[in-house]
This record gives C-alpha cells, sequence and structure tokens, in this order.
C-alpha cells in the first residue's frame, strides 16, 4: 500500500488553495534496472479531487509526471472545515484515496 | 488467404468488444485514460487523439517554468489560461518519448490554473494545450534540459 499523500487545503480569499503531495515511483518503463532489465511501468493514471460532493479537478497523467507527484490548484465553493479528498489509480491498480480539512485564511 | 483475414479481423472486432466492456467496468470503478493520446509521439498526433481538430495558438496562455533545468526528472511547470471558459489544459513534451504528459479537466469554480512537476529526456518545447468552449488553444516554451530524467 502506498504511502498516505500529503494535502495542504488553505483559504486565500474566496478560494481554496490545494498543494498536494503523493508518493509513488511513477516508473516510465523506459529505465533499465543495475541488471539491465526493463523496469516495467507503474504510474498513476487517474486523480480525482472533490470537495462537498462535487468534483472540482480530474486529471489523467502519463509516465512523464515526475516521482512523487506534486499538484498545485484552486478552486471556488470550499469553506474553512469542508474536507477536500483527493484520489488516484495507477496502471497496476492500485489506489489510494486521502483527505484534508480546509483550513481558514 | 482471404479467408485467414476475415478469420484476424472477427477475432479483432470480438476482442475490440471484449475490451470496450472492461473498460466499460473498470469506468464506473475509476476514469476512463486516454491510452491513445498518451502513446502518442508529436504534437499533432496528441492534439489529433485529443480530439482536437485545430489549435490556434494564444498568448493568453502563461507557461511558468525555469528555461533551463538542471535536472530532467523534476521539472516545476505552472500553466494559466486567461481565456474564457477553458475547461482543459493539457501539457505535452514535444521530444519525450511520449509526448502528452497530463490531461487536467478544469470543471467551473476551479481556476484555470496548475502546477505540477514533469520528466523531461532532452531540451525540448512544452506546450500548453487549453480546451475552452470546445476549442483549442496552445502557447510553447523551450526548456533546456542539461541532464535526463528519463534514462538511468
Amino acid at each position: 500500500m502506498a504511502d498516505p499523500m500529503r494535502i495542504r487545503a488553505n483559504m486565500a480569499g474566496d478560494k481554496v488553495e490545494v498543494r498536494v503531495l503523493m508518493a509513488h515511483e511513477m516508473e516510465t518503463g523506459q529505465r533499465k534496472d543495475a541488471s539491465g532489465a526493463l523496469v516495467p511501468a507503474h504510474f498513476i493514471q487517474n486523480v480525482t479531487v472533490s470537495c462537498a460532493g462535487r468534483t472540482v479537478l480530474s486529471a489523467q497523467w502519463g509516465t512523464s509526471i515526475s516521482k512523487n507527484p506534486f499538484m498545485h490548484f484552486r478552486f471556488k465553493g470550499g469553506k474553512p472545515g469542508d474536507k477536500v479528498t483527493i484520489s488516484w489509480a495507477d496502471n497496476k491498480g492500485e489506489r489510494r484515496t486521502d483527505e484534508a480539512v480546509i483550513a481558514g485564511g | 488467404m482471404d479467408f485467414k483475414r476475415r478469420g484476424i479481423l472477427k477475432a479483432g472486432g470480438a476482442m475490440l468488444a471484449l475490451a470496450a466492456g472492461l473498460l466499460h467496468s473498470a469506468r464506473t470503478l475509476a476514469q476512463q485514460w486516454n491510452k491513445a493520446a498518451f502513446e502518442t509521439k508529436s504534437f499533432a498526433a496528441t492534439l489529433k487523439a485529443l480530439g482536437a481538430g485545430a489549435s490556434t495558438e494564444s498568448n493568453q496562455i502563461q507557461i511558468t517554468a525555469p528555461d533551463i533545468a538542471e535536472n530532467g526528472a523534476v521539472v516545476p511547470i505552472t500553466i494559466e489560461s486567461a481565456i474564457l471558459r477553458t475547461q482543459a489544459i493539457a501539457i505535452l513534451i514535444e521530444k519525450n518519448p511520449n509526448t502528452l504528459s497530463a490531461d487536467f479537466e478544469i470543471p467551473e469554480g476551479t481556476d484555470p490554473f496548475i502546477t505540477t512537476r514533469v520528466k523531461m529526456a532532452e531540451t525540448s518545447n512544452i506546450y500548453a494545450v487549453v480546451r475552452a468552449d470546445g476549442k483549442y488553444f496552445h502557447a510553447a516554451k523551450e526548456i533546456k534540459v542539461t541532464l535526463g530524467g528519463c534514462g538511468g
């Protein structure tokens, strides 16, 4: 099981500012290990962020997102105390969901 | 000879139907993943796979990234669109093994702004492709890479 995401959600004016750091290898499938064997691709393909039952961001990723992916974005319609829920799913069927409570500005 | 081809076509069709079924059931669990688009190897091919017939260059898309990236494995990129009703932002890296890096869907209420970190194999143009109101726009920026991020 992958490590939890680190999520920060803060009010910035009337918007919620979200920063998330995920723990994932993001193997491209192009890299070779010490013995010269190709390391199979293992990467996050889908990311969804929701708040108060509404999707506020969704993404499809390829292998060229950096290891331990980072994402920063802003959305309207959240308030302090609301939960921001982030889920990812990778190409091996692993998935993880974490949430954070929006802090005041 | 011809019979064989028919057989293969039929088998292929059956596989496609099966794959479609699998995709459909997977979609209820997760979201779809545009495999065809992520396998493209050029700016034009990616645009096509994303469903864009044509894209207009726009100075209303701002790409913020270093001019020179010392480490190609971690290149921070911020894309901000000032185009009204921006619905999606995609990041394309022209000289990577696969061009498309990420495709973000921006629902109403979310700022057309995204920061993430990408890998770059070598010095290349980065394209930000924005879908707004069903139309496509793009901007480009060259980033020089001193150490590639895809080898070992």
